[in-house]
C-alpha cells in the first residue's frame, strides 16, 4: 500500500482500470510489451511491430506513401467541414463555393481542400515512381502493386469527380470532355466498338440513352443529376473504396516482407 | 455392402435418426449457396438499373420549332441552342438542323455572323454554315439531325437520329427539309 502511495498521477492513469481496458499491454516496458502494444491495437496492427533500419531512410521511400495517406486524411476532414456549407445543385453550388472562400469563417479550408488535392495526386505519382525505381513491384510485392495502381486510379477519379463541384464554366466543360472518353468504351459506351452489336434486329439496346457514360452523368449531357452523382462519388462511394483498399495496401505492405530493402 | 462401423459411442444407422450426415450438409450447403449467389446476383442487376431512372427532367429529344415561315433564307436560327443543343439552318433550297456539339471534344462553338461560321472556344475549330470543319483540330463536320413536317405543318427536330457526313449520310433525304 505504500507503494501506491508513492505513484505519481501519469503512473495512476496508466494503472487505472479505464486505461488498462484500453491498453491490454500496460506501459510497454519489454520488447514482448512494445509489440504486443502494437499487435493489439487495430490502428497500429496495420504497421509493421518492427522496422529495418533503411526502412526510415527518407531518401530511400520520399515518405511519399505516409504523405499520400497523409493527404487523405487532410482532405478527409477539410472534406467534410466543406460539406457543411456546399449544396450540389445547379442553384447553389457555385455561390456556395463562392460562400465558402468569401464569407464562412476560415475561408482557407477550401483552399486546403482543394491544394490538398492537388499535392496527394503529385504525392501519389511520386510514391509510385519510387516503388518503380527501386523495384519494390517486384514479387513478393506484385500483389500490392496492383492494389496501388487501382489506389492510383482512384485518386484521379477523385481528384476528377471533386473538379465538377464548383459548377463553373471550367468544371462543366473538363467534365464535359472528359466524360465523352466512355462514349468510346467498348460494347458499353453508345460509339464504341461492338456497341452497335448489342442490338435487338435494329433497335439498339446501347444508345445515348443507356450506355456507361449515362450511368455516370446521369442524363445525356452533364447537368443536375451528374452533378449529385458526382457529389455522392466524390464524398461517399470512392472514398468508401479507396479505404478498404489503402487497408490491405498497408497490411500487405507488412505481410508481403514489409518495406522492400535498397538495392 | 458391410458399412463400416465406428468404434466410438452407439453409431446407429443414420436413417434412423434424424441428425445431418455428411452427404446432406453438403448438399444442403450447394442450395444454400446457388440460392445465396442468385439473390446477390439479383441484387446487383438490381444496382445497375437504379442508375438508368425511367424519368428524365431534360428538355424532349424530339420537338417542334415552328413553321418554315419562322426561319429566313441564308440565316442561322440559334434560338433553339441552349434548350436543344440544335442550329437551325435556312438555306436557298431548305433547312436542316446541326448539333451545337463540337466533333473534337465536346465543347459548343458559337455562330459568328459575321464571319459566316461556327466557331469552338476550346481550341478554337471552325465549321462553315453547312456544318462542315475547315479550321482547328475537329476532325469531322458536326452532325445533323431528322427533319420532318408535323401533321399541324410545324417542323420537327428529332435528335435520336443522326446523320454525319463523312459516311455519306447527307444525302439521306430524312436529314434535310425541301423547301421552296
Amino acid at each position: 500500500m505504500a507503494d501506491e502511495k508513492k505513484q505519481n498521477p501519469l503512473e495512476k492513469i496508466a494503472n487505472s482500470q479505464v486505461w488498462k481496458s484500453i491498453f491490454r499491454t500496460g506501459i510497454p516496458v519489454t520488447r514482448r510489451q512494445r509489440m504486443m502494444a502494437i499487435l493489439n491495437n487495430v490502428f497500429l496492427h496495420l504497421h509493421p511491430v518492427r522496422l529495418p533500419k533503411h526502412a526510415v531512410k527518407i531518401k530511400y521511400t520520399w515518405c511519399m506513401g505516409g504523405l499520400s495517406f497523409f493527404l487523405f486524411l487532410v482532405l478527409t476532414i477539410s472534406g467534410i467541414l466543406l460539406m457543411f456549407y456546399y449544396r450540389p445543385t445547379v442553384e447553389y453550388a457555385y455561390t456556395d463555393i463562392i460562400d465558402l472562400t468569401e464569407q464562412v469563417p476560415l475561408g482557407v479550408m477550401r483552399e486546403i481542400h482543394r491544394w490538398g488535392a492537388h499535392a496527394m495526386v503529385i504525392a501519389v505519382w511520386l510514391h509510385m515512381f519510387r516503388v518503380f525505381m527501386t523495384g519494390s513491384y517486384k514479387p513478393p510485392r506484385e500483389f500490392n502493386w496492383s492494389v496501388g495502381v487501382l489506389l492510383m486510379v482512384i485518386t484521379m477519379f477523385l481528384s476528377f469527380t471533386g473538379y465538377l463541384l464548383p459548377w463553373d464554366q471550367l468544371a462543366i466543360w473538363a467534365v464535359t470532355v472528359g466524360t465523352n472518353m466512355a462514349r468510346a468504351h467498348p460494347f458499353i459506351g453508345h460509339e464504341g466498338p461492338g456497341a452497335s452489336l448489342l442490338a435487338i434486329g435494329d433497335i439498339n439496346l446501347v444508345h445515348a440513352g443507356s450506355d456507361i457514360r449515362f450511368a455516370l452523368l446521369g442524363g445525356r449531357f452533364v447537368g443536375e443529376a451528374t452533378l449529385l452523382r458526382f457529389y455522392v462519388l466524390h464524398c461517399i462511394g470512392v472514398p468508401f473504396i479507396a479505404m478498404i483498399l489503402m487497408a490491405v495496401h498497408f497490411w500487405r505492405v507488412r505481410k508481403d516482407g514489409g518495406i522492400s530493402g535498397p538495392l | 455392402m458391410a458399412k463400416p462401423t465406428a468404434s466410438i459411442g452407439k453409431n446407429e444407422n443414420s436413417t434412423t435418426d434424424n441428425s445431418v450426415d455428411r452427404k446432406g450438409f453438403i448438399s444442403w450447403m450447394t442450395v444454400g449457396w446457388v440460392a445465396f449467389s442468385a439473390a446477390t446476383g439479383g441484387f446487383f442487376t438490381m444496382m445497375i438499373r437504379f442508375l438508368f431512372p425511367n424519368v428524365l427532367f431534360e428538355p424532349p429529344q424530339s420537338f417542334k420549332i415552328g413553321y418554315p415561315d419562322d426561319f429566313t433564307k441564308g440565316m442561322v436560327d440559334i434560338r433553339f441552342k441552349k434548350k436543344y443543343a440544335v442550329w437551325i439552318v435556312r438555306d436557298q433550297s431548305g433547312l436542316y438542323a446541326l448539333s451545337t456539339v463540337c466533333t473534337h471534344l465536346g465543347c459548343t462553338p458559337n455562330w459568328l455572323n459575321t464571319e459566316q461560321k461556327f466557331k469552338c472556344p476550346c481550341h478554337g475549330s471552325g465549321f462553315r454554315k453547312t456544318g462542315v470543319n475547315f479550321e482547328g483540330p475537329a476532325p469531322r463536320p458536326l452532325e445533323r439531325f431528322k427533319v420532318y413536317r408535323a401533321e399541324d405543318g410545324q417542323i420537327v427536330v428529332d435528335k435520336t437520329k443522326k446523320f454525319q457526313q463523312e459516311k455519306g449520310e447527307w444525302e439521306n433525304p430524312e436529314s434535310f427539309l425541301e423547301l421552296a
